[in-house]
């Protein structure tokens, strides 16, 4: 039987992973891609939790996160492919309308 | 399956997953970046099924690896990315201390795991993590959010719709 802090701790390195292609890269595409690796490890941690504690709630709430991704990928897509064809850029620093 | 077993396929779909999420953060171009993210998801699911999550583990390949990934690769693809648009990323020293921070946050969250102490985990029935369990979660104690999700969902097709069209 693999412990519990095992899949915490992976949960943690994927979270730490995604953390830094946030921070670091400047690509809109990539940050989504490294936001949707941050939910993943979240879901993992429910699960684990789940599985330790018995009960199926963690289940549920692991559905929910996907539907909530899953909505945050098509609006933020528009939202990617909008900035494309009204500023020709996907680099993050360009965008700054509203900041200047 | 036996204890040892057991460990065997965690580090089998472990140490894939571990490689392919840090393909996702070292690659510059967003198609082997989300090419690696279609595997590190199919992986995530290998570690679904040994937490006996069926119903999420397959959610997972056909939602995440499915549906989000082929849309993201629908966009890359739409977009025709030139290399000067690829070839940009934050200056080397900018990387070096978010790479530090991260390692950081990593090390606060170990040392939570850390302090909670090896956790065996218990004997579950047979029905855990099925179809009809999880659904009949989802349908009486979950019902309201669950159906919340369904009014976020149309909320995010319509919105998806509007925001992309060029002209409505």
């Amino acid at each position: 039987m693999v412990p519990s802090s095992y899949y915490l701790a992976l949960a943690a390195i994927l979270f730490s992973i995604g953390l830094f292609g946030v921070v670091s890269k400047r690509n809109i595409l990539i940050v989504f891609m490294c936001i949707e690796l941050m939910l993943n490890a979240a879901n993992l941690t429910f699960l684990a939790f789940a599985r330790q504690s018995g009960n199926m709630a963690g289940h549920a709430i692991a559905f929910f996160v996907i539907a909530v991704a899953a909505a945050e990928a098509a609006v933020g897509l528009a939202i990617v492919i909008a900035i494309y064809r009204t500023r020709g850029t996907l680099h993050m620093d360009e965008v700054r309308v509203l900041r200047d | 399956m036996g204890d040892r077993a057991e460990m065997a396929v965690f580090w089998i779909f472990t140490v894939p997953l571990i490689a392919a999420s840090l393909g996702v953060v070292v690659t510059k171009n967003p198609i082997t970046a989300a090419m690696s993210l279609v595997g590190a998801f199919f992986c995530l699911a290998g570690i679904y099924v040994l937490l006996t999550a069926h119903l999420v583990a397959f959610l997972q390949i056909l939602v995440y690896a499915g549906a989000i990934m082929v849309l993201f690769l629908f966009v890359i693809m739409l977009l025709a990315l030139q290399e000067e648009i690829l070839g940009v990323s934050r200056i080397k020293v900018m990387q070096g201390f978010g790479a530090l921070g991260c390692v950081g946050v990593f090390a606060v969250i170990y040392r939570a795991i850390l302090a909670t102490g090896p956790r065996m985990m218990p004997q579950v029935g047979e029905d855990y993590g099925t179809v009809k369990a999880v659904g009949r979660i989802l349908f009486t104690q979950y019902l309201l959010p669950f159906e919340a999700t369904s009014l976020l969902l149309l909320v995010a097709i319509v919105g998806a719709v509007v925001v992309a069209k060029q002209r409505i």
